[in-house]
């Protein structure tokens, strides 16, 4: 037959080929890159955040601004810390870490919906039925990935959570899901290498056939996504994965939970040089019975896993530059209901940052007596998504133009929280 | 070394060009279904769809668009049988379908779909499917001690959905029913499961899901202040939330043990929140965001008041709801917005579960048009089914052409217009259902409850919980990495392009199929078309590649087929 038999076709040229058929742009199709010849100057400056989502709504003022005293302060007592901000009395661990990490505690958001809360602080925007916003961790990575040539696994991992989608920027920025344990599902298919590429090729040819006949971007998307995926299915860098690995003081330290794996596989993959990773911890959304909920179950494992995710990335030197943010959809009622519990509550609670030279051991700004208020410039999720910007070295200047050709500012415009930076 | 491989198959290759040239043929062959399938939408003869697509074109004129041409047959049926049965046409019912000449055959195929005894279990388990997503999500009763048991509510759906019972008679029975959650236990009532699990909380999820669900009206931020976007005030949450304060789901055990048995749904009397028990005028009370309380009884969101008596024996308030609701003009226009949704892509609003003057419909008067037809058809939903998958829009391409591509394309934040067919993924349930057409991977799978669980089991991967009190999930089976995964290495996948013996492949190797057609039907069976010239190619170079191999040279085209984007994607 003619020459373009896929027999005995090498991965490269079979990649290329992949390449060239379909025009794109996209940086981790990054197989034998080196466009970028200078990779350890590279490494040496690659940025990375990890997003600490905690799905439900956690009640800040029984964790990071703690009202001890005032009617519906709650049991807890606060603390010292190695920073100058006291925390709740439950989280020890973490009190050691405080120098590294800022609170704000003058948060004021208007979402106290889960979905839409979700979605606000995910991206910054509000939900609109006309468009779909992209998420932090589709933007980061999108602007940190070139920082990375030799990534071959995705992006944006999210760790047993839900996370928000790429919006806009296509699926090619999704997040890639993953659990705790690191096992990714359906990774071997048992075939030698070159019967899977004569398969890819045959695949490649049915896919552009279909793309070619103006159906719309999920035909071209579908596209992009496979060749993502057998980069994945071809790379060692899948190893970064495997928390189990560690040594067994390591996972220790984390603490044995979901979450502790999941903060552990964080900073695994911070080290492959993934741009951004999301560990989801729910179930604070405590409408009942909160103050031993959190005592006995939530407090102990955020404390332990979060901490020793701080200390570990300082002492690898890694927290210079990766950004932590810790925060969930929005709080939780200042005032106690009659369960026992506290509703949903976004005018005035707290997020935590760290790491990617942002100032540590402080709390900026603050809440009234009660909590119900926030007495000094509040600050919203524009604000926070501006702050890591620009510790991540991204200008605020970086503008997307939507599909409908609406320009879009990274951060939606959001301004840098000052504190953090002088 | 190839060349030398090849120099020893000359056979083969000869045989393989005759191959190629009758797959032209038989491509050149099939022009003339293409042809008839752009004449002019037809009606059919039927008032609705008639007035559909009058509103629908109007809505291009308003625009200038126009349309996309007509789809063929073959992705025509694709699409109908996908969102009927959630499967995709097996190649003899394609073929039927295609061969038939006369000008009323997509009518007959509709009719044949939704009323045919042959076709009756699978419309009932693909709607079940459906239905338990909405009312208990893809995880509502999989995990341990959970208050609802999911055959029970895929049981009582099955049953009605089996029988068309009329829609407004099922959600009169979800609203209101009593009994207990699990088969095979006394009073056993299925429809029960959709509320076991809402009723922590004083029944904040029963509130919000079921004025979300069945009214479009989404009341859930309302529990605990005025909605700053719609005109639902607090006020209105918990005068709904009233209704369901004298339901209750209780643990029934096995006689002397601990294990619980089932659970119940009761409606017990209710005392009221007051200081004071006052049953005969039986309050509630919420608390503004400033402290103050207040009190509420029960009133539908239009303002109707029933006796507030908490006793049962007065009032069952739930049962009073119900027939508020049967009443109600938005359960006739959810009910046209879902199921417009399901089969063009998009609906009238998004989401479709947000409706009210907030959020404006795309078209308002063919919602309220769809939504009092039904409710004159007595809310028949397979009448509905008929007047929206025989509608022009339904039937239009999903190629754009240069006046609609840009300026009708959801994707890019236009409203949808409908002038073409808007491609979405198989659902996961369709995907699987799919295969198993297609393939027979899970031939001699046992009863409908064993299947259910082991499509439950392969499901289970791709769902998300959120963490938080409402249940909120997603599914990472969304076009992402994981689902690519899947497709290429997966169990499933792996069953669907077995090569042993008495599997799909190796049965259409050996039999009396010539290549040409072998080929065909693969192509056939996944995209109900035949191969293009190039398509046909790359098969050769595939069994030449497999020396000879025919078996393992269809495996890698079927892999190829089902890994592709044409397949996923409902077009």
């Amino acid at each position: 037959m003619s020459r373009s038999t896929p027999t005995g076709m090498s991965r490269r040229h079979f990649m290329s080929h992949l390449t060239g058929a379909s025009a794109m742009t996209m940086p981790a199709l990054a197989m034998g890159n080196t466009l970028l010849a200078n990779a350890d100057d590279l490494k040496r400056r690659r940025k990375s955040a990890i997003l600490l989502w905690m799905g439900g709504g956690p009640s800040t003022m029984d964790i990071w601004d703690l009202k001890p005293g005032a009617p519906t302060g709650g049991p807890f007592r606060p603390i010292a810390t190695s920073g100058d901000a006291q925390i709740s009395e439950h989280m020890p661990l973490m009190a050691k870490q405080m120098h590294n990490m800022a609170i704000i505690r003058s948060m004021s958001t208007r979402e106290a919906d889960h979905g839409r809360g979700r979605y606000y602080m995910h991206t910054g925007y509000v939900p609109n039925p006309n468009i779909e916003h992209p998420s932090y961790g589709a933007v980061l990575s999108h602007q940190l990935n070139h920082q990375r040539p030799e990534l071959e696994i995705p992006p944006f991992v999210t760790v047993g959570g839900g996370s928000v989608g790429p919006g806009f920027l296509g699926m090619a920025w999704a997040p890639f899901s993953v659990n705790s344990n690191g096992q990714v599902r359906n990774l071997q298919m048992g075939l030698e290498d070159q019967r899977l590429y004569q398969r890819m090729y045959a695949l490649d040819l049915i896919e552009s056939g279909f793309i070619n006949q103006r159906r719309g971007s999920a035909a071209s998307d579908h596209q992009k996504i496979l060749k993502k995926t057998l980069n994945l299915m071809t790379s060692s860098q899948m190893d970064s994965f495997k928390v189990a690995s560690e040594p067994e003081d390591v996972k220790e330290r984390y603490g044995n939970t979901n979450f502790g794996r999941g903060c552990l596989m964080a900073r695994r993959l911070v080290e492959q040089g993934v741009p951004f990773i999301e560990v989801g911890l729910g179930g604070w959304d405590n409408h009942n019975n909160i103050h031993a909920t959190l005592r006995d179950t939530k407090l102990p494992e955020l404390d332990q896993a979060m901490s020793a995710l701080t200390e570990d990335l300082e002492q690898r030197g890694l927290l210079e530059d990766t950004a932590i943010i810790w925060m969930g959809e929005f709080s939780r009622t200042p005032r106690i209901n009659g369960n026992a519990g506290r509703d949903h509550w976004a005018r005035s609670w707290s997020v935590v940052v760290g790491g990617g030279g942002m100032n540590g051991g402080i709390a900026v700004g603050e809440t009234n007596s009660d909590g119900t208020r926030v007495e000094t410039e509040p600050y919203t999720s524009q604000d926070v998504m501006a702050s890591v910007c620009k510790a991540l070295g991204i200008s605020l200047q970086t503008t997307f133009t939507s599909q409908n050709g609406r320009p879009m500012k990274i951060a939606n415009s959001g301004k840098v929280i000052k504190e953090l930076f002088s | 070394m190839i060349l030398s491989k090849q120099i020893g198959f000359v056979g083969m290759k000869r045989q393989l060009r005759t191959f190629a040239v009758l797959g032209l043929l038989a491509q050149m062959l099939s022009i003339p279904g293409h042809i008839e399938a752009q004449t002019e939408a037809s009606d059919y003869g039927i008032q609705e769809v008639a007035e559909i697509n009058r509103l629908i074109r109007q809505g291009w004129s308003d625009y200038e668009i126009r349309p996309s041409t007509a789809a063929p047959d073959g992705e025509w049926v694709r699409r109908l049988y996908l969102d009927i049965l959630g499967r995709v046409p097996s190649v003899d019912e394609l073929r039927e379908f295609t061969k038939d000449r006369s000008p009323e055959k997509r009518k007959a195929l509709v009719t044949k779909l939704l009323y045919d005894e042959e076709y009756t279990e699978q419309y009932a388990n693909n709607w079940t499917t459906i239905w338990t997503n909405v009312l208990i999500g893809r995880s509502g009763g999989t995990e341990r001690d959970s208050l609802i048991n999911r055959p029970g509510m895929q049981k009582y759906l099955r049953d009605s959905l089996a029988r068309n019972k009329y829609y407004n008679e099922m959600v009169l029975e979800l609203v209101t029913a009593t009994g207990s959650n699990t088969p095979g236990t006394e009073n056993f009532n299925g429809a029960v499961n959709f509320m076991t699990m809402k009723l922590e909380e004083k029944a904040a999820q029963a509130t919000a899901k079921t004025s979300r669900i069945f009214l479009g009206l989404q009341v859930q931020c309302t529990q605990c202040h005025n909605h700053p976007f719609n005109e639902w005030k607090q006020q209105k949450f918990w005068e709904m939330n009233a209704f369901f304060r004298q339901t209750r789901a209780l643990r029934r055990f096995e006689t002397g043990t601990r294990n619980v048995s089932h659970v119940e749904l009761v409606n017990e009397s209710f005392q009221g929140e007051g200081l004071t028990k006052n049953p005969d005028k039986a309050d509630i009370y919420y608390e503004l965001r400033n402290g103050i309380t207040k009190v509420a009884y029960p009133v539908f969101v239009d303002g109707q008041t029933i006796n507030p008596s908490g006793y049962v024996e007065d009032v069952v308030r739930r049962n009073e709801l119900g027939k508020l609701m049967m009443e109600s003009r938005y359960l006739d226009k959810m009910l046209a917005n879902r199921m417009w949704a399901h089969f063009m892509g998009y609906g009238f609003t998004k989401p479709i579960d947000d409706m009210g003057p907030h959020n404006p419909a795309t078209h308002p008067e063919l919602l309220d048009y769809l939504g009092q037809q039904i409710r004159k058809k007595n809310f028949d939903l397979k009448q509905l089914i008929s007047w929206i998958a025989l509608s022009e829009s339904y039937a239009l391409s999903s190629r754009s052409n240069s006046s609609n591509e840009s300026l009708d394309d959801p994707l890019l934040g236009e409203t949808p217009k409908f002038s073409r067919f808007y491609m979405r993924q198989m659902r996961a349930e369709e995907l699987y259902e799919s295969l198993i057409t297609a393939t027979r991977a899970l031939e001699g799978r046992g009863s409908y409850e064993e299947q259910e669980k082991l499509k439950s089991r392969w499901l289970g991967q791709f769902v998300v919980a959120f963490g938080n009190d409402e249940g909120e999930e997603t599914t990472s089976f969304n076009g992402t990495i994981p689902q690519a995964l899947m497709l290429f290495n997966g169990d499933l996948v792996k069953k669907a392009t077995s090569s042993e013996k008495g599997s799909f492949l190796s049965d259409l190797a050996s039999s009396e199929l010539n290549n040409t057609q072998k080929i065909n039907h693969l192509f056939e069976a996944a995209f109900a078309r035949k191969p293009s010239m190039n398509e046909v190619k790359v098969a050769n170079q595939l069994l030449l590649a497999r020396k000879g191999d025919l078996t393992a040279a269809l495996q890698d085209i079927w892999w190829a087929v089902l890994n592709s984007n044409e397949f996923i994607l409902n077009h």
